[in-house]
Order: C-alpha cells, then sequence, then structure tokens
C-alpha cells in the first residue's frame, strides 16, 4: 500500500501529498475546470473560438462542453475557468439583456454589454466569480470588436486575445501573426476572414499539443452583419 | 547520515522560505505489465508533464535495467531515470563480478533498500519486470520502498483507467500476441481519460529468448495537420548591432593528408 495520495489543491490542480498526521481540510468554494478561449477582430467580422474540453484535476469531466456562448446576434461571449461560476454569469448576463430589451426597445450593442459586465464582475470584487471572459461581436459601425475580462472586471478592446489555461502560450503566436511584432520587412496585411479562420485552428493545434486542459474539439463562432456561424473542429483527444 | 539530514533541512528551508524550488519534471503517466505464458510484457505512454504543460511529447519511461531486465517508471522524471541507472550500474558490476545474469528478486531488493533509505524523497514509483532462471517476474516498488509481486499491474496518474481494463480481461497464461493487446489497450484507456498520459504507446516484451522493445508500438492518432505554413524568410529577424572580429591567423605549417574516400 501506498502512502502517498494525490488530492486537489486550493485552484483545483493537482497537488502532491504525502500523509503525516492528520491533517485539516479547508472547503475551497472554487475549482478549475480548464479551458481555453480565444477571440479576434477583423474589418467586418469577430471570431470567438474555445476548446470543448470540460476538465478536473488530472480527470475529464466532458469531453464536449463548448465554452462560447451567444449574448445576441452580434455579441458571442467566451468564459472559462469555474464552470460553475461561467453558468451563473451567462445566465446573469442574459437576465440583463432581456431587461435591457424591454426597457429600452432595442438590443444591447457589444460595447454595452462589455461595460455591464464590467459593472457585474466588479459587483463582486471580494468574492470574485472566478472567470476569463473575453467577448467578441460587432460594434455600432459593424467593424469587429474584442472585449478581454479579468476575474474582476478590468477591461479593454483589443485587436485579438486569448485567455484561459493555454493563453500564455496562445498570446505571443498571436502577437506574431495578427499584430506582426518581432518581424522585420514583413507586409502588414490586413486579416481576410478565410485566413484568421485558419489561423485560430492551427493555433488551437498548438494548444492542444502542450496544454493538457486543453484538447478534444475546437468551436468557432464566426459573427458577421449576416449573423453567427458556427463550426467545430476535432482537436487531439489525448 | 550527515548527507541525508543535510538534503532533508535544505529541503525544509525552501519549503517554509520564500524561495521556490523550480518544479521538477513528473511524467504524470500511464504504465502497466503483465505476466504471460512465455514472459512479461511491458508498456508506457510517451507524455511527460511540468505542471500543466507537456514537457516532453516522446519520452522513454521503459529503462533498461540488465539484458533481461526491463523497468517503467512514473513519478518524478529525473527520479526515475537516475534509480534505474544506478541500479542498472550495479547489476552489471554484480553480473561480471559472479558471471551470472542478475535475478529480479535481486533488483526488486536493491530498489527497495535505495528508496526506503531515502525516506519518499526520490519519487519513483517503478514497475520491474523480467525473466529469469527462476521464471517470469513482475513488481512494483513504491516512493516509500513498498513492494508488491503481482502477475498485472499499473502505476501512475492513469492507473486506475488502465487497471480497469486489465481487471476486465487478464487471464493467467495468456499467449504472447493477446497480452501485447492487453497492455496496449490498458494503456490506451489511460492516454484517454488521464490528462498526465499522452502520445505514443511503448511496448517492451521480455522473453526467455530475448527482449523486443517496440518504440513505439502505437504512434498517436493525432496528426497536427496545420493550415497555413509558418515559416519565416531569412531577415525577418531584425539585426540591432553588427560586431565582426577579424582573426588575425598566420600559415606556420601546412600538411596534406589523402582521405581515403573509396
Amino acid at each position: 500500500t501506498m502512502f502517498a495520495t494525490q488530492v486537489y489543491g486550493d485552484n483545483g490542480k493537482m497537488k502532491e501529498y504525502h500523509y503525516t498526521g492528520p491533517v485539516e481540510h479547508r472547503f475551497s468554494p472554487y475549482s478549475f475546470n480548464g479551458g481555453t478561449v480565444l477571440a479576434v477582430a477583423g474589418e467586418d467580422f469577430a471570431i470567438v473560438a474555445s476548446d470543448t474540453r470540460l476538465s478536473e484535476g488530472y480527470s475529464i469531466h466532458s469531453r464536449d462542453s463548448p465554452k462560447c456562448y451567444k449574448l445576441t446576434d452580434t455579441t458571442v461571449i467566451g468564459c472559462s475557468g469555474f464552470h460553475g461560476d461561467c453558468l451563473t454569469l451567462t445566465k446573469i448576463i442574459d437576465a440583463r439583456l432581456k431587461m435591457y430589451k424591454h426597457s429600452n426597445n432595442k438590443c444591447m450593442t457589444s460595447g454595452a454589454i462589455a461595460a455591464m459586465l464590467s459593472t457585474i464582475l466588479y459587483g463582486r470584487r471580494f468574492f470574485p466569480y472566478y472567470v476569463y471572459n473575453i467577448i467578441g461581436g460587432l460594434d455600432e459601425e459593424g467593424k469587429g470588436a474584442v472585449y478581454s475580462f479579468d476575474p474582476v472586471g478590468s477591461y479593454q478592446r483589443d485587436t485579438y486575445k486569448a485567455g484561459g489555461s493555454a493563453s500564455a502560450m496562445l498570446q505571443p503566436l498571436l502577437d506574431n501573426q495578427i499584430g506582426f511584432k518581432n518581424m522585420e520587412g514583413v507586409q502588414h496585411l490586413p486579416l481576410n476572414q478565410e485566413k484568421a479562420v485558419q489561423l485560430v485552428k492551427d493555433v488551437f493545434i498548438s494548444a492542444a499539443e502542450r496544454d493538457v486542459y486543453t484538447g478534444d474539439a475546437l468551436r468557432i463562432c464566426i459573427v458577421t452583419k449576416d449573423g453567427i456561424k458556427e463550426e467545430t473542429v476535432p482537436l487531439r483527444k489525448d | 547520515m550527515t548527507r541525508k539530514r543535510k538534503n532533508v533541512a535544505l529541503e525544509g528551508l525552501l519549503e517554509g522560505g520564500h524561495t521556490k524550488a523550480p518544479k521538477p519534471m513528473k511524467t504524470g503517466t500511464t504504465i502497466a505489465g503483465v505476466v504471460c505464458k512465455d514472459g512479461v510484457v511491458l508498456g508506457a505512454d510517451t507524455r511527460a508533464t511540468s505542471g500543466e504543460v507537456v514537457a516532453d511529447k516522446m519520452c522513454a519511461k521503459i529503462h533498461y535495467i540488465s539484458p533481461n531486465m526491463y523497468c517503467c517508471g512514473a513519478g518524478t522524471a529525473a527520479d526515475t531515470e537516475k534509480t534505474t541507472d544506478l541500479l542498472s550500474s550495479n547489476l552489471t558490476i554484480f553480473s561480471m563480478n559472479s558471471g551470472r545474469n542478475p535475478r529480479v528478486v535481486m533488483a526488486v531488493n536493491i530498489l527497495q533498500d535505495m528508496l526506503f533509505r531515502y525516506r519518499g524523497q526520490i519519487g519513483a514509483s517503478l514497475i520491474l519486470g523480467g525473466v529469469d532462471c527462476t521464471g517470469n517476474h513482475l513488481y512494483t516498488v513504491g516512493p516509500y520502498g513498498s513492494i508488491d509481486k503481482v502477475p498485472y499491474l499499473a502505476m501512475g496518474s492513469g492507473d486506475l483507467a488502465a487497471l480497469g481494463i486489465l481487471e476486465d480481461r487478464f487471464k493467467p497464461n495468456m499467449e504472447l500476441e493477446e497480452a501485447k493487446e492487453l497492455v496496449r489497450d490498458a494503456i490506451h484507456s489511460g492516454i484517454m481519460s488521464d490528462l498526465g498520459s499522452g502520445n505514443n504507446i511503448d511496448i517492451c516484451v521480455i522473453t526467455k529468448q530475448g527482449v523486443d522493445y517496440i518504440r513505439p508500438y502505437q504512434e498517436s492518432e493525432y496528426k497536427d495537420k496545420r493550415q497555413r505554413r509558418y515559416k519565416y524568410r531569412p531577415g525577418t529577424t531584425s539585426i540591432l548591432t553588427e560586431k565582426i572580429v577579424p582573426l588575425e591567423l598566420e600559415v606556420v605549417q601546412e600538411t596534406v593528408q589523402r582521405m581515403d574516400t573509396a
């Protein structure tokens, strides 16, 4: 019999644990369910993509749990982190969207949703929603917009952003391929929709290679003035 | 003894103080072994993780101990490597001294002795399998020095997934091909269900006739088919400064030697 057992640490990740005597276990209200989200804004489109793996510790809960949620015809939100908080947060946002529509007789714009989400998140400053959010959609002029958030509501508008467990691996690659950073003598071509989708697929293939929490499948939501198109691409399952 | 006490004290300093030790690479892992009619079949996946990042996609977890013994290792990668290397060296010296092939019990006792002496500080969970004059043997050695002699076995973070398959389909005195398929399926189940295991499957078959180390036995079915090419032209990286230092050399002596290029 072995005395080494594996328990989950405070943030839900695996922790080595050697039994040496009576130990007090603290209940943690949070758990880390993994997942990576990515959003890219183009001239007249926006792409929000996420993997569909839901994990905890070293186990997989589900291979088909996408993290993109459709809010309006022009906005999609990607939420990764603690799944319980992701579900509750999206429910709250949906309710607030309905309330706004009934009071103001129009749909919320992407910018308005972003500002509202910031206040919702800061409202829980001292018991935060453990969610990394990225909103992708079209602004009032029809141009692509991406808004990225931290768990307590700080946000900014970006051209592209990666969030979640593999964000540190994807963000530098996007900086290079979309922002043309650290490159000399390269033509700064604007990103068209087809190239952007190819890049997103390739980038997630790389993330699935090296991040254990990312994999199974990739769900891509492409937001254009004609609506939201969804595409699913398989990724590594191991 | 003083060296051991010093090591324990040093470990304690790092844990309690503000210095954070670099995280050692663990193998996350599914390893399994099965005793069959003609020998022993060992199997392992090939993923090594460092926290949640895959550090090595093709790492070799089945280590050579002696011509008739191989050992799968799970736990801290450096510990399994060095422990099995040390064991292999000691057994080679023994074979040279005594003129015999080492027996599996001897290897197990040496491992157990060493791991127990280090009180679990060496994080190596090993599956040792081999064939010697007394028969086909499969042992497990835990990081604290515990051993278990069993006909089938799985260790690592994916052990429960692999054990499910082994418990279902293991029969005593299986044929070699059947045993290889069983171990492959057990490792495959670990790879799919456990996030710490993945990529390819290695198999090692040890029989009285010899060893068949098949690496990889099965390659991962997931090939990354990227849609765009990510090559950079020469000159993409900016040159900030350039400094040329000419080496002033003087020809002192010249000799020509023809090379035999036939």
